[in-house]
């Protein structure tokens, strides 16, 4: 079967964060990307769209990448879940399957409700959305600079992966960039 | 055939399981979990406690990720409508050795038989089907049961599969419950080293 795969995929920057958050997924053998998307993580998704090596799935919901990435791990497969802060609400009975279980598991999250936040329902589950994860038994980190995205979702695979934990990323908004829709902004 | 008789959820996990050879199963919480266990407990059994929805997007992950073994997902009427957009996710993947089948006994069994919506004239296969997952007709009979044992095997998936259950529980066979002990035994018995 073919699924659509984005075109006019730009030139791998060493420079990008995002470009070397795919180069760590790459090294340490990130063999599932599972998704909902957000214009934070496009590029990435893109990355893993045009790996052979890599199955990347779109969900329907967050909910799903919790077990799908159980069932990948289960099988000997690492994955990683991409999705935005908005997403982690959707998760949460979920996550009793990677603390019941001790799975490793790694998500990364585009924060929205925090930086310059044009559109007041995102802010809710923006702000819950630190203490929903640590409720849940996940650990987290967060970046909030270029230079340091790539070293922190390294530190975060080693951790679930050597020490079989949930561990969750949060790229902040500052980081990934408003969205204003308004034109005021 | 008598349209009454419905089919009895433990003879016909037992028989999906009789000849499992290579299957991989994942089981959604509740009696489909006592019915893989009272089948014969397997380290390639994944038994399902809780995680309401996530027996066939579990089911989905390691499918890809073991493309040479068949992965059975087998869970109840209640937990798949929990989460169907995870059948529109695995049309989309077409995993050929992935089935997902459901005990449909058109109830919640565990907290006290309140109808869900396949009593209600929900169509679970033709929402499979809709989500381009190849679906067998609804199964209702013996016959239908074996045949799908076999096309377990044969791959030409995703497939889908209804199966009508008579209402009522059976006796609660309970297998382990410990979370990191399935895990372990189940990946060890499948990827062969210990995590």
């Amino acid at each position: 079967m073919t699924l659509t795969q984005p075109s006019a995929l730009p030139a791998t920057d060493p420079n990008d964060w995002r470009d070397a958050v795919y180069e760590v997924f790459r090294a340490h053998a990130i063999r599932q990307a599972v998704y909902v998307p957000d214009v934070g993580h496009t590029r990435l998704i893109e990355r893993c769209h045009a790996d052979p090596d890599m199955h990347t799935v779109v969900l329907t919901t967050e909910e799903e990448g919790v077990a799908h990435l159980a069932g990948a791990w289960l099988g000997g497969d690492r994955g990683v879940m991409l999705m935005q802060s908005s997403g982690v609400g959707n998760c949460v009975n979920m996550f009793s399957l990677i603390a019941a279980c001790r799975l490793p598991f790694v998500t990364l999250i585009t924060m929205r409700g925090e930086w310059g936040e044009f559109n007041p329902w995102q802010v809710h589950m923006g702000q819950a959305t630190p203490e929903v994860l640590k409720l849940s038994g996940l650990l987290v980190q967060r970046a909030d600079h270029p230079d340091e995205v790539a070293e922190i979702v390294e530190s975060a695979l080693q951790t679930a992966f050597d020490s079989s934990q949930g561990v969750a990323v949060l790229l902040s908004q500052r980081l990934t960039g408003r969205k204003d829709f308004t034109g005021e902004g | 055939m008598n349209a009454t008789a419905l089919l009895d959820r433990r003879q016909v996990v037992a028989r999906l399981l009789a000849d499992r050879r290579e299957l991989l199963v994942v089981s959604g919480l509740g009696s489909a979990t006592y019915d893989c266990a009272a089948a014969g407990d397997d380290p390639r059994n994944f038994y399902l406690w809780g995680a309401m929805g996530g027996t066939a997007p579990l089911a989905l992950g390691l499918a890809l990720a073991q493309p040479d073994k068949p992965v059975l997902g087998i869970t109840g009427d209640g937990d798949i409508l929990m989460g169907l957009g995870a059948l529109s996710t695995i049309g989309a993947q077409g995993p050929a050795n992935l089935a997902i089948v459901i005990l449909d006994n058109e109830m919640y069994g565990e907290t006290g038989a309140q109808p869900s919506a396949t009593a209600h004239g929900t169509d679970l296969t033709a929402i499979a089907r809709a989500s381009r997952m190849n679906a067998v007709d609804e199964i209702t009979d013996m016959a239908g049961v074996d045949a799908l044992a076999e096309r377990l095997h044969a791959g030409g998936g995703p497939l889908f599969a209804n199966i009508k259950i008579a209402p009522g529980e059976a006796e609660r066979v309970l297998p382990p419950r410990d979370g990191p002990y399935l895990r372990s035994r189940f990946r060890e018995a499948v990827v062969g080293q210990a995590p």
